[in-house]
């Protein structure tokens, strides 16, 4: 990949050479060229007369090819002469870093090397700016994270994410240990934009120092299934960080005050607010959250996006979709009744994608077409486990038209009747679609 | 000069539809037709005893068939680079004629004993057969790639030209001055081993439910087109708690094994379709069993790295757990889950199960529940499984495990649910686990719900009779859900850089041929160039929609340093 002057080694050997000297050096070689390398080098011939080489390429340059260069091409690259290796430790070439973290036991992928990671802390603790973790099922992984994000004092990070990759492991970890390490950055960074820590024993007093620090930059905040937050802790994120423009969490700390206090005239537009829905145990009761808290946000947030996703069993649905609700992203992970989606079609106008993961035997064919009906912006939809009849679903698509951008329905959903059979369905559907479309296969061997 | 040929049968067992074979026949003097059983294989191979008993069957067959044209099939140990060179010498081998084996190391092989045969002066005869297509022409239809979605391996064979007619099955007269020679001692030196020989432990081995062999498979051929004409229904069959029973006209180990040619298989459908429905014209829906079968042996064909997930080019990197006790847990069916502990517990015992039980344990295992990898699972089934062959099983769980082919990852089968609605009254529980038998239809799928009385009553306590659910399935699904989200809108995000790199080329007439050159580069950039992804939601939350539509947007929050690509592929490792 890399075309090499002849000079080009010696000057980089010799350090102390200056540019000029291994300039010299080049152009003195040149006329001693054999032919056939005069040939292969031509268009370095070209710039060897203006004294070019190599090792002389600019920072700027360098930086520019660098980043596009996979990390360890880059080391290599590093390793080829001082000048590049200049470029190598760069700053700009550490403002974002992934640390993957991996055992070998609970892993089939690589882990960033520890050398590399003593380095970056060594060197480059004060350029990071974008940083991520990406942690295996084991603890000693998770530990690892906290042991790196306890050495980030000189950081003013703008992106943390703590990301599991399997099981969660932050959460096996002792939870003062944890908290710990994740104030050291809060503390320090003080420009915090964004943070992901799903899954994360993060508490509200550690909430409140994320605030005290950090409330003027925060952005975006995601972290589902925090089990240690308290409705009380994320409402003290919303009255302070009124920048909060994208939050993630768990329905158990949603509640009509916090819904206000983000539609509050102090706090700017919310684009994306992200739900999740989770039962333990069957039976488990959900609270209510009043429509005129919904209506607030959404006078306040004409066009923000609520994502909800629904794990429920199908008895624990009682409270919800009894009024309007602003749903634009519907995920269903469980079996979800007629019922309940009945009453989607007729309380989420502002529906934009649903997915059904499971119904059950009888037709889903009156709820599907309400839908098309009423939720006039629905652009995606995916079937998983239900049955409609084929009819049906042409009616629904006809009715939807080319808003349906995606449209991922799985063969077995698909009741052959005595207006299509399956064979058929494909080429009414594509009609009214206005592209190919064919329902999603599964192996059948 | 005396034609002595021998013919090398590795699938393709079977006298009926054997191209090469008969083209062997054809003027020589001699025929033999061997099997070469690796010695190594049956120690310390993936393949369980049920594997073996099916191949061993299938060969005692093929000896029996072989009988009555006076001729024998020779089981010969060893490996064929070692065997072949001596038996040229011996038997003064002018010809060697095979099956075409279109798997990569089957092609690696074969090579080898290709030279070897040139070195000896032999002739090599190669025909397909395994196959409806020559798997090469339809990958140059495709512009020199395998196709990489069913759809389009679908349109592809709209184009291809018809399937070749079967060739005549091996009679007497076809066989007319061909001879066998048979030495006296052939069944010491030739015989088809046993199981115990091979070393297996057969005390309390139950009958087979599939016997192996080619009179069974052309029995089976028979009644399957009977039972189809009879319903005089070509859709496909509603799923009800009898499908997952092991039925008498199911075919796929034969297919897998070549006891029943696929081609025959083709032309006995089709003619049994025209008689019926009086129309010219079957829909490509008719082969299903077959095309995807078909299609996975393209898809594998040049792709020696198919059943890894590292350096497969077709194969996203997702990372799964490394979890060996969850895994024998998952593999021997003690998960908690009657559903997921019977579908194993079939399979294990009889060497089949229904694809839609396939679905089932493969999500439970990967995607769905326990996270761990596809490849560990493509193990499991190969060790068990009868129709279980290299390219099917890889391509299958890749796709079940939606690590390839741009399968949607939204829907996730829940192992209580979805047994459920198959089988309301339980009786397949009851069949595989008779541990639960007395439980009622109510809480045989979740028994950990049932109250104390009803498990007592059933005598079968949850945690001491019969295991506790391994997973919290909604917590399990809920984590896995994300992290599919995760890596595929990371694929997703990636467009900029594929529609930068790839050939504008446009066909009109193969469905999204650009698109799928996209893909593929999306792929090779994913893995190369880990993304520091972290946050923000897509417009498009909860689909994989690799078509760079513009309805992958990014919030520009999470944009690293200059909010553009360039700067997003800056990262580590």
């Amino acid at each position: 990949m890399m075309k090499r002057v002849k000079g080009d080694e010696d000057a980089c050997s010799s350090s102390s050479e200056g540019p000029t000297e291994s300039c010299k050096k080049v152009r003195k070689l040149q006329p001693s060229k054999e032919k056939h390398q005069e040939e292969e080098e031509e268009t370095d011939v070209d710039l060897c007369e203006f004294g070019f080489d190599w090792a002389l390429l600019p920072q700027e340059i360098l930086l520019n090819i660098f980043q596009f260069l996979p990390l360890l091409d880059r080391a290599y690259a590093s390793q080829v002469c001082r000048g590049w290796n200049q470029a190598f430790h760069m700053p700009e070439l550490w403002r974002c870093f992934e640390f993957e973290l991996n055992q070998p036991a609970s892993s089939y992928l690589k882990a960033t090397h520890p050398e590399l990671i003593k380095q970056i802390i060594k060197r480059h603790s004060n350029h990071l700016q974008y940083v991520s973790f990406k942690v295996d099922s084991s603890t000693e992984s998770a530990e690892a994270a906290c042991d790196i994000l306890s050495q980030l004092v000189n950081c003013s990070l703008k992106t943390l994410g703590l990301i599991s990759t399997a099981r969660p492991s932050f959460m096996e970890l002792p939870k003062s240990h944890f908290i710990s390490a994740l104030t050291v950055v809060f503390v320090n960074s003080k420009s915090l934009s964004s943070l992901k820590i799903d899954d994360t024993p993060v508490d509200d007093p550690s909430l409140k120092v994320l605030v005290a620090n950090n409330s003027d930059t925060l952005r975006m905040l995601k972290m589902s299934s925090c089990p240690h937050v308290s409705p009380a802790g994320i409402l003290c994120v919303a009255d302070q960080c009124h920048g909060l423009r994208e939050l993630a969490l768990n329905y158990h700390l949603l509640s009509d005050e916090l819904l206000l206090a983000l539609s509050s005239e102090k706090h700017v537009h919310l684009e994306h607010l992200r739900i999740d829905v989770v039962s333990e145990n069957p039976g488990q009761h959900f609270h209510t959250i009043r429509k005129s808290s919904w209506d607030a946000m959404l006078r306040h947030s004409p066009k923000f996006n609520l994502v909800m996703y629904f794990f429920l069993y199908e008895d624990e649905f009682g409270p919800f979709f009894r009024e309007e609700v602003p749903i634009t992203h519907l995920y269903f992970g469980r079996s979800v009744s007629k019922d309940v989606l009945g009453r989607v079609g007729v309380h989420c106008p502002r529906l934009v994608e649903l997915v059904v993961c499971a119904n059950g035997l009888r037709p889903l064919d009156e709820e599907l077409i309400r839908i098309a009906k009423r939720c006039t912006q629905l652009s995606a939809i995916g079937l998983g486990e239900c049955e409609v009849s084929c009819s049906a679903f042409v009616e629904f698509v006809k009715m939807c038209g080319r808003r349906l951008s995606q449209l991922s329905i799985m063969e077995e959903v698909l009741i052959p009747d005595h207006k299509y059979n399956l064979d058929e369905i494909h080429w009414e559907v594509s009609k009214h679609l206005g592209r190919v479309w064919f329902p999603d296969m599964m192996p059948t061997w | 000069m005396v034609g002595n040929t021998i013919h090398w049968f590795r699938k393709g067992l079977r006298l009926h539809d054997n191209p090469s074979l008969k083209e062997s026949i054809r003027g020589a003097d001699t025929l033999r037709c061997v099997y070469i059983l690796d010695p190594w294989f049956a120690g310390s191979s993936n393949v369980g005893i049920s594997r073996w008993r099916f191949l061993l069957q299938c060969l005692e067959d093929l000896d029996t068939s072989l009988r009555k044209l006076n001729s024998r099939l020779f089981v010969i140990r060893g490996q064929p680079t070692d065997v072949f060179p001596r038996l040229f010498q011996e038997w003064q081998t002018s010809q060697l004629s095979y099956e075409y084996d279109s798997e990569p190391f089957g092609k690696e092989r074969d090579a080898a004993i290709q030279k070897l045969a040139s070195e000896a002066g032999v002739e090599v005869t190669v025909k397909v057969s395994h196959t409806l297509y020559d798997l090469d022409k339809i990958i140059e239809l495709n512009g020199g790639q395998s196709p990489l979605t069913y759809k389009r391996f679908q349109a592809l064979i709209s184009h291809m030209d018809a399937v070749e007619s079967p060739a005549e099955i091996i009679t007497a007269e076809v066989m007319r001055k061909c001879a066998t020679p048979i030495s006296d001692d052939h069944d010491d030196k030739f015989a088809v081993p046993s199981l115990e020989e091979l070393g297996f432990e057969t005390e309390g081995l139950a009958t087979a439910v599939w016997p192996g062999g080619e009179t069974e498979a052309l029995t089976r051929l028979e009644r399957h087109l009977e039972r189809k004409a009879w319903v005089a229904n070509f859709e496909r069959p509603r799923m009800n708690a009898n499908s997952l029973l092991a039925s008498p006209t199911g075919l796929s180990p034969y297919l897998r094994f070549g006891c029943l040619s696929c081609r025959l298989f083709y032309f006995k459908l089709t003619d049994l379709y025209r008689k019926v429905k009086k129309n010219s014209s079957p829909p490509l829906s008719l082969y299903g069993q077959l095309l995807w079968r078909e299609f996975f042996y393209t898809t594998a064909t040049n792709n020696p790295r198919f059943d890894k997930m590292e350096g497969n080019p077709v194969c996203v990197q997702i990372p799964w757990d490394r979890n060996p006790e969850a895994l024998a847990k998952w593999a021997e069916g003690r998960t908690g889950f009657p559903w997921i502990d019977a579908i194993m517990t079939q399979l294990r015992q009889e060497g089949w199960i229904h694809h839609l039980a396939r679905h089932a344990v493969a999500c439970f295992l990967t995607r769905g529940d326990l996270w761990i990898s596809w490849e560990e699972g493509m193990k499991v089934f190969e060790e068990l499984l009868l129709d279980a062959d290299w390219s099917v099983n890889a391509g299958s769980w890749m796709w079940l495990s939606c690590s390839s082919f741009f399968q949607q990852f939204f829907h996730c089968y829940c192992p209580v649910g979805f047994g459920r609605r198959t089988d309301p009254n339980g009786d397949y529980i009851r069949r595989y686990l008779p541990i639960l038998k007395a439980f009622p239809a109510k809480y045989i799928f979740d028994p950990w719900n049932a109250p104390e009385s009803v498990q007592k009553a059933a005598k079968c306590v949850i945690g001491m009779h019969y295991p506790k659910p391994m997973v919290h399935h909604t917590e399990a699904s809920r984590l896995n859900i994300q992290r599919m989200t995760q890596i595929y809108q990371q694929l997703s995000c990636y467009r900029g850089l594929g529609e930068h790199r790839a050939q504008p080329a446009e066909t009109t007439d193969m469905l999204g041929h650009v698109f799928f050159f996209n893909q593929i580069e999306l792929l090779e950039e994913s893995k190369q160039i880990p993304i520091t992804n972290l946050i923000g939601n897509n417009i498009m939350c909860f689909f994989y929609s690799g078509r760079g539509h513009a309805a992958v947007k990014r919030s520009s929050e999470d944009l690293t340093p200059g909010g553009s690509n360039k700067a997003q592929r800056q990262t580590s490792n």
